[in-house]
């Protein structure tokens, strides 16, 4: 799990966000909320969570490593899910895929070093009639990708 | 309407998910300014599903509503003199004021989607408009019995894929024992290529919100969920306002219209797992656990949610449900065929000319849809399959064309009809490589807890994986074949039950494809790389040498401004050269 420290300042920001879900099977609604604002679950947030709400922290590890929508690690500025579904596979996403890889040095699941970008894959982002499609983190989808529409939609997040 | 000065009043611009990547906020944009200068309102719309013609605008005034479909915001500028003149654009219109001109849509039967891209999804008013909510103040004057026996007479069927007759269902969940009871309904929408009931929600909420009110009251429930996957924050924040204003209008609430009937709704969102759109999953992953399923029985209809009696249907499901009331159950049972009522919304992709979302009845051809609506092939390739029902469904070949989409015709296939997801394959799929693709997607996404499914389906993955590789000989596919029956048999829920079905359905209606893989070492479609060469084309390359730079074992040559070639025995099939050609020179054969 990534480690972060954790300051005083953000304990308090946590405190809050962990007392808007009270009720009734609001974990996974909660967790989304601090990924949300965190960019990834740390161990700390996730002890610290463990502690106010009373659930053994094995239960929330079950939790966050189940749906794949949670990330244990610092992600980057930019996260780049690009669709693996049926109709982006049939038509040419292996290859937006790879071209992805090239172009930022980086396999699936993997961050940059600059913490610039991660590369995740999607399974279906209900854009289906516009295929191949990717998503740069909840920008709009890109439609009709192609390798040369790849390299450039990373070089113009390179220079924003 | 040509020559005259129109009186434009609002022009609303196709929103969706998709209508958004086509690049329709920009259209928007560039009618608001218009907008300003000219005084008239922009709005936005759902999708009205066709996809291929976006972004789609509708325009409205005193002279009725015309669309328009493949705008650019350059182009709507320069046109916007003409528009005001009443001269369209010919070649842009899709609605004329009187007439559908694209069959893509005359071909339809819309009841599911009655509004969508037609009304806008965060005004509730217009959904009153279209008697939005006159289905729950009809039903609030009956007796709950009266709407169970209405439900189960109009036929309906769960359209989320196993086809439970909705009627039966609520009825069980009303004559569960019990005090609490909930409706859920199931909006993850997992099967990839598969966007109805993203469509639906984005386009329509109010139409599955007044569905689950009602099937409240049917079932006596006084609480209800949607559970939406994560990867829909649209159509999470739609609902949202939705509820909101459904609230404010006392359709939700306590003591709905007066009545002695309350009920609320709360949205939770997905967090990414194929498997919570089956039921049992669903319902542990709202109680905010692991999304595992469990054996039934229990149903959900006797222990669902915190062990409540609950009632679980698709978001098409509920969007009928309005219709049904307010037309009456004889008028829906009497679309459709014997075994499969009412109509079936499908979600068309892939190789097929026009994209979108397709509402038909019950017992149309998989070939009306596909190429008297759907327009045939892109490019003017040639079919080869069509996969329906997503990973549990199957891929039927041309010969099985004339197969009437309705829940038995299509069960005995081999296929399902599964929740509506429907891709059209060409000469440049590789069937084999389609098999792998969704035991790929089912080994990430089986949850892992029966052995069947867990490693049964990995196994399977293997020796495909070989196969594609030309490692697998001929005599061990009938060993494949076996442990899919197993599978199928023995895993605990419908995951892993249905997750041989592609395997299944490519063995039978293609195993020629098969074939050649395993004896010929040969992938006919050039897909699977382990057994392709890669190819420059020499007409087409122009000796750029960008190949060459990204060669890593120096495979490619050939003189500057001339021509290359790759040396087979050098090449590694890494694709650098095919993903990096600026001319799209390189193949695979
Ligand atoms: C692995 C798996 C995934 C499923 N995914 C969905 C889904 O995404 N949406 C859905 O409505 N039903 C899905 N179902 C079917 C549900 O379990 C359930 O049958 C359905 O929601 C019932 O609603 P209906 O009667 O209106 O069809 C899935 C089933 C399985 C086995
Ligand atoms: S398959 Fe890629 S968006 Fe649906």
């Amino acid at each position: 799990m990534g480690e972060e420290k954790i300051t005083a300042k953000k304990r308090e920001q946590l405190k809050k966000t962990i007392a808007r879900f009270s009720g009734q099977g609001e974990v996974i609604a909660l967790l989304l909320a601090i990924q949300r604002e965190e960019g990834f679950l740390s161990r700390s947030v996730l002890e610290q969570i463990s502690e106010e709400k009373n659930i053994p922290l094995s239960e929330l590890y079950g939790v966050a490593t189940f749906y794949s929508q949670f990330s244990l690690h610092p992600r980057g500025k930019y996260v780049i899910r690009v669709c693996q579904g049926t109709a982006c596979h049939v038509q040419g996403a292996t290859k937006i895929a790879e071209s992805l890889k090239q172009e930022l040095g980086i396999g699936e699941g993997e961050t940059t070093h600059d913490r610039m970008f991660t590369l995740e894959y999607v399974n279906c982002l209900g854009c289906c009639s516009l295929a191949p499609v990717l998503v740069v983190n909840d920008l709009g989808v890109q439609a009709k990708m192609t390798s040369a529409k790849v390299r450039k939609l990373v070089r113009e997040l390179r220079r924003r | 309407m040509a020559g005259t000065k129109l009186k434009i009043k609002k022009v609303k611009v196709g929103l969706g998910t998709c209508g958004i990547a086509a690049g329709a906020s920009q259209v928007y944009q560039e009618l608001e300014s218009l907008g300003k200068k000219e005084g008239f309102e922009v709005g936005k719309v759902g999708c009205l599903g066709l996809c291929y013609r976006e972004p789609l605008i509708n325009i409205e005034g005193s002279f009725g509503r015309v669309v328009l479909g493949d705008i650019s915001p350059s182009e709507l500028k320069g046109a916007w003199e003409d528009i005001k003149n009443g001269y369209f654009p010919e070649e842009k219109i899709i609605f004329d004021g009187q007439n559908y001109r694209d069959n893509f849509i005359t071909r339809q039967k819309r009841i599911v989607l009655r509004n969508v891209g037609l009304i806008d999804p965060e005004d509730i008013e217009e959904y009153l408009a279209c008697n939005g909510y006159k289905g729950l103040e009809r039903v609030l004057t009956w007796e709950p019995e009266k709407v169970l026996t209405e439900v189960e007479k109009s036929g309906l069927r769960g359209r989320g894929g196993a086809g439970f007759p909705t009627g039966l269902k609520w009825k069980l969940t009303r004559a569960a024992p019990g005090d609490t009871k909930y409706i859920i309904c199931n909006a993850d929408e997992g099967d990839p290529g598969a966007f109805m009931d993203r469509s639906i929600l984005e386009g329509d909420p109010h139409s599955v919100v007044e569905g689950m009110i009602i099937a409240g009251y049917a079932v006596g429930a006084s609480e209800g969920y949607i559970y939406v996957r994560a990867e829909y924050p649209l159509a999470v924040k739609r609902i949202e306002k939705a509820l909101k204003q459904a609230e404010k209008k006392g359709f939700l609430g306590e003591n709905i219209l007066g009545s002695k009937f309350s009920f609320k709704i709360k949205i939770k969102e997905g967090a990414g797992a194929f498997v919570c759109g089956e039921e049992t999953a669903l319902i542990a992953s709202i109680e905010g656990k692991r999304g595992m399923p469990r054996l039934r029985p229990p149903f959900p209809a006797n222990r669902g949610l915190w062990g409540k009696p609950t009632s679980i249907n698709n978001v098409e499901t509920f969007a009928n449900i309005p219709w049904i009331i307010l037309h009456g159950a004889e008028e829906f049972a009497s679309i459709g065929t014997e075994d499969s009522k009412g109509t079936k919304v499908f979600a068309l992709a892939g190789r097929v000319k026009k994209t979108g979302l397709v509402e038909v009845p019950m017992g149309t051809s998989l070939k009306e849809i596909i190429f008297d609506i759907g327009g045939g092939i892109k490019e003017d390739k040639k079919f080869k399959a069509v996969q329906i029902g997503g990973p549990s469904g199957g891929c039927l070949p041309d010969k099985l064309l004339e197969t009437p989409v309705e829940y038995r015709a299509l069960t005995e296939t081999g296929a399902i009809m599964g929740s509506g997801g429907m891709i059209v394959l060409d000469e440049t799929s590789c069937m084999v490589d389609l098999a792998r693709y969704f035991l790929t997607f089912i080994q990430s996404e089986s949850c892992g807890k029966c052995v069947p499914c867990r490693v049964g389906t990995k196994r399977m993955l293997e020796m495909l994986n070989r196969l594609t590789e030309g490692e697998l000989s001929s005599e061990e596919i009938p060993k494949l074949e076996a442990l899919a029956h197993v599978v199928r048999t023995a895993s605990l829920c419908g995951l892993g039950q249905t997750a041989p079905n592609p395997v299944l359905t490519t063995l039978k209606y293609f195993f020629s494809e098969y074939d050649m893989h395993a004896k010929e070492k040969r992938c006919p479609a050039g897909v699977c790389t382990g057994l392709t060469t890669f190819v420059i084309n020499e007409k087409v390359c122009t000796g750029c040498g960008i190949c060459v730079k990204h060669c890593v074992v120096k495979a490619i040559s050939g003189e500057k401004k001339k021509p290359h070639r790759i040396d087979v025995e050098k090449c590694v099939k890494c694709g650098l050269c095919l993903i990096n050609c600026p001319f799209d020179a390189i193949y695979k054969v």
